[in-house]
């Protein structure tokens, strides 16, 4: 299936990402032709088939829910860009 | 000593012949020498490696005798090692030194080997050449214009030229067993499960997992026996009796079903591969095992199923890297989305933010039933063959690649480096073990090697 360049901008923002102008027109065409490769499995009927999510058929295991993990946010706050008093710092989201 | 199996060094530092701080310097030194050229490794340890070697010297003489005791080893960048820089191969974590031990790396420092520093990768594992790294390319070590494969690429070129005893790697969709092929060494991807991915950056969960690239089957089996196991942390970790993979090292041939797969040794093969897979094949029947072909029926799809499933889940798991925690952050944001799409957009590389776009449309409204539903059909039907397959034979052996190492840039259209995988993503889509052994060299380049898959149920690996 092709796609045309404002169904490109519309993943790329549910991803999060930013496609310049001039990237725009080779993305698409990449994203065109991984799809055109994906499509070859259009090819076979499945409509019986059970979808297979996880190649381990086990089920979840369960444990007591109790506490485990010792509170370490001050060496895993060290690693963010910005933080203060304990709190991560993001642009403004609210006037 | 530095190009022996680890094996070989066990031995040597059992009987007192070396100790671990001379033979880790021996390894220094090489990587010092070689390095520059091969650009293996994203970070070396060697302050921390001579101190543990030292340690694993002291223990050695309270009794320790642990078979990996003082053995030089390298990790992937994929897996997080406390204090130092774990990149996964992108400038996303250019900055990021993890505060914790993956349990896999957890588990060797358990077993007493020295760490010799991070391998080069494609970023976060999503490639087959090791191009797509942000640190740069890795050359291969038998022909310094060809690419050593990916994702583990670094990992294979230490390995193969000496730059360690061993390495760990992963593989999604064969990122252990075609860079192993293409640097001429031994690699394997156990079943899925096996070995904790806690502390392993994740690319795709339900196919992503940790093997060892080493010099032999032996040096191999040394590594699962220190990797494989339970691990609570992972909640797809799956509990099996503790084994001695050194234990069938030596069980003969005789009896052995060996399924060929037809698919396999179709057009797009080269014929000195197939040449050398087939010779490969008649010297196992001279040791009494028995070749018969399989019909691999649906196997020209796992391609297909597999940029559905992978970029599917890998659009997710990287989802986390927002600029808030860890890692990237753009410079001077305005408001909060664009230090979302700005950081990310900066922070990951083309064929990163390919496969989360890929994903991201695969898993949207209106579309998830024709893509990730079909292909989890796929999947189903990919793992049947093999179930089919397994009902006749033992083990299923044919080319891991289609040819050796190609050179570096020669594959610039992504759907072209997706087809280099084509022999080996059916067993991650199935989540089967699988190897890469040695088999010949042509043109100066190791033979691509034969790629062996065992059900899990019949013989544990």
């Amino acid at each position: 299936m092709a796609l045309d360049k404002s169904e490109v901008e519309k993943i790329a923002h549910l991803a999060r990402l930013h496609v310049s102008d001039s990237e725009a027109e080779e993305v698409t065409t990449r994203i065109t032709d991984i799809l055109a490769l994906i499509d070859q499995m259009q090819s076979v009927d499945t409509e019986s088939v059970e979808p297979l999510a996880h190649p381990l058929d086990v089920v979840q295991r369960l444990r007591i829910d109790e506490v485990t993990e010792e509170n370490q946010r001050e060496s895993l706050q060290k690693l963010a860009p910005a933080s203060e008093d304990g709190l991560y710092l993001v642009p403004k989201v609210l006037e | 000593m530095i190009n022996s199996t680890v094996a070989e060094i066990s031995a040597a530092l059992k009987a007192g012949d070396i100790s671990s701080v001379e033979i880790t310097q021996a390894y220094l030194n090489r990587i010092a020498k070689l390095n520059g050229e091969l650009n293996a490794y994203i970070t070396v340890c060697e302050e921390s490696a001579l101190e543990q070697a030292a340690a694993a010297d002291a223990a050695r003489s309270a009794g320790n005798t642990s078979p990996l005791l003082g053995i030089p080893i390298a990790h992937k960048d994929i897996f997080c090692t406390k204090d130092i820089l774990t990149t996964c191969g992108s400038r996303m974590l250019h900055n990021f030194v993890s505060p914790y031990n993956a349990t896999v790396v957890e588990r060797f420092n358990d077993a007493g080997t020295v760490l010799l520093g991070k391998t080069n990768m494609d970023e976060f594992a999503m490639g087959s050449s090791n191009e797509t790294s942000f640190f740069g390319d890795v050359k291969n070590p038998w022909n310094t214009e060809c690419v050593p494969g990916g994702s583990s690429g670094g990992s294979a070129a230490a390995v193969a030229a000496d730059l360690c005893a061993m390495a760990t790697g992963t593989d999604t969709g064969g990122s252990i067993r075609q860079p192993a092929a293409f640097c001429g060494i031994t690699g394997f991807k156990p079943s899925y499960g096996r070995i904790s991915r806690w502390g392993m950056i994740a690319f795709a969960s339900s196919l992503d997992q940790a093997g060892p690239i080493t010099k032999s089957a032996e040096d191999a089996a040394l590594m699962l026996n220190a990797m494989v196991g339970l691990d609570e942390k992972d909640s797809t970790s799956i509990d099996r009796p503790a084994e001695d993979f050194t234990a069938s090292l030596n069980q003969p041939l005789k009896g052995l079903r060996i399924g060929v797969p037809k698919q396999h040794f179709a057009q797009g093969l080269s014929m000195e591969v197939e040449e050398a897979v087939r010779n490969a094949l008649a010297e196992y029947e001279k040791l009494g095992a028995t070749i018969k072909e399989v019909d691999l029926t649906n196997s020209h799809l796992s391609v297909s199923a597999y940029y559905v499933v992978a970029p599917a889940e890998a659009s997710a798991n990287l989802s986390r890297f927002d600029g808030v925690r860890y890692g990237y952050r753009c410079e001077d944001p305005v408001d909060l989305e664009d230090m979302y799409k700005r950081t990310r957009s900066e922070g990951f590389g083309e064929e990163v933010k390919r496969r989360i776009m890929i994903g991201t449309y695969a898993l949207s409204a209106g579309y998830y039933d024709a893509y990730y539903r079909k292909a989890q059909k796929i999947r189903r039907l990919i793992k049947d063959d093999f179930d089919r397959a397994f009902e006749e034979v033992d083990v299923i052996i044919g080319p891991t690649s289609p040819h050796t190492a190609f050179k570096l840039g020669s594959k610039s259209d992504p759907v072209s480096m997706y087809l280099e995988d084509i022999y080996t993503i059916a067993v991650n889509l199935a989540g089967l073990p699988a190897a890469s052994i040695p088999v010949g060299v042509a043109n100066g380049l190791p033979m691509v090697c034969k790629l062996s898959a065992l059900t899990s149920t019949k013989r544990r690996f």
